[in-house]
């Protein structure tokens, strides 16, 4: 079963239903409560960093199946002028435009996987994927038994 | 409404009742800075359990309305923090100093009633 959710980010106002949308599949696919809570902030910072940025871009939600582990995959896009610097704005305590260089290194350590693409001609791009984690604790167990 | 805000004697209570954008909550911030001047308030009180997340942004603004405050005479704690919310604050690398935090209004209420004493007995 695939489920994918799209919002569109225009301005500050659309964080409010983009963390709702995200908590929302988050806990439909069966992830904890604390890590609906983890994923629906990393998208806030990742949909703010969006209007800071670009003004306007769009947010991506889907659900991945692996053979032993579901995932939240969350895509943020935008065509704006891309982040100069990228690597020093990944830095702890980094500060940028409006102050808000805590928002990617944050949304960074909250999820498992975090990359970001940026370019001046063609925009950012930032994928994040947050695993489920009762599936990967019976993927151990499983190999454990196996004896792998 | 999206922020209820009540007095009670010498206090400020904003009961946040919807999660906030971020131009409500610095809204938010001018209009808690104004009250403080208009009613002559000692201490704040911000219930924040409605919030569906309080990232970075959130958690900036909240600590910038409590030092606002202290400079308008008033001191300001912070209730209703979840425990999940709480474990997601901490992954950012913000200082978190001026928040002071209780766990209920009522805890709220007596940690104010404390730190406003004295200062507010000027003999009147």
């Amino acid at each position: 079963m695939e489920h994918e959710v799209r919002v569109p980010i225009t301005s500050d106002a659309d964080l409010v239903p983009a963390r709702a949308e995200g908590r929302a599949l988050a806990q439909a696919l069966g992830f904890s409560q604390t890590d609906a809570t983890l994923i629906a902030t990393a998208i806030s910072e990742i949909a703010r960093n969006i209007v800071v940025h670009a003004r306007s871009g769009e947010i991506v939600m889907t659900s991945i199946q692996q053979p032993h582990r579901y995932g939240l995959v969350i895509v943020a896009s935008d065509a704006g002028p891309g982040i100069p610097q990228i690597d020093v704005a990944l830095e702890r305590g980094h500060t940028s435009r409006r102050s808000l260089g805590l928002g990617l290194p944050g949304a960074r350590r909250l999820m498992d996987e975090f990359k970001v693409e940026t370019d001046a001609a063609k925009g950012t791009t930032v994928t994040m994927t947050k695993w489920r984690a009762r599936d990967e604790l019976e993927r151990l167990r499983a190999r454990r038994r196996d004896g792998a | 409404m999206s922020v209820a805000i009540l007095r009670q004697g010498d206090y400020l209570i904003a009961s946040i009742q919807v999660d906030l954008s971020d131009s409500q909550v610095l809204e938010l911030r001018d209009d808690l800075s104004d009250r403080i001047g208009r009613f002559r308030a000692r201490g704040l009180i911000i219930d924040v359990a409605a919030l569906d997340v309080i990232d970075s942004f959130v958690a900036r603004s909240l600590g910038s309305i409590a030092i606002t405050a202290r400079l308008r005479g008033a001191e300001t704690v912070i209730t209703g923090i979840e425990p999940d919310v709480a474990i997601a604050m901490v992954q950012f690398d913000l200082d978190l100093a001026p928040l002071r935090t209780a766990l209920d209004l009522d805890e709220a209420l007596s940690l104010l009633d404390r730190l406003t004493q004295g200062a507010g007995e000027d003999g009147a």
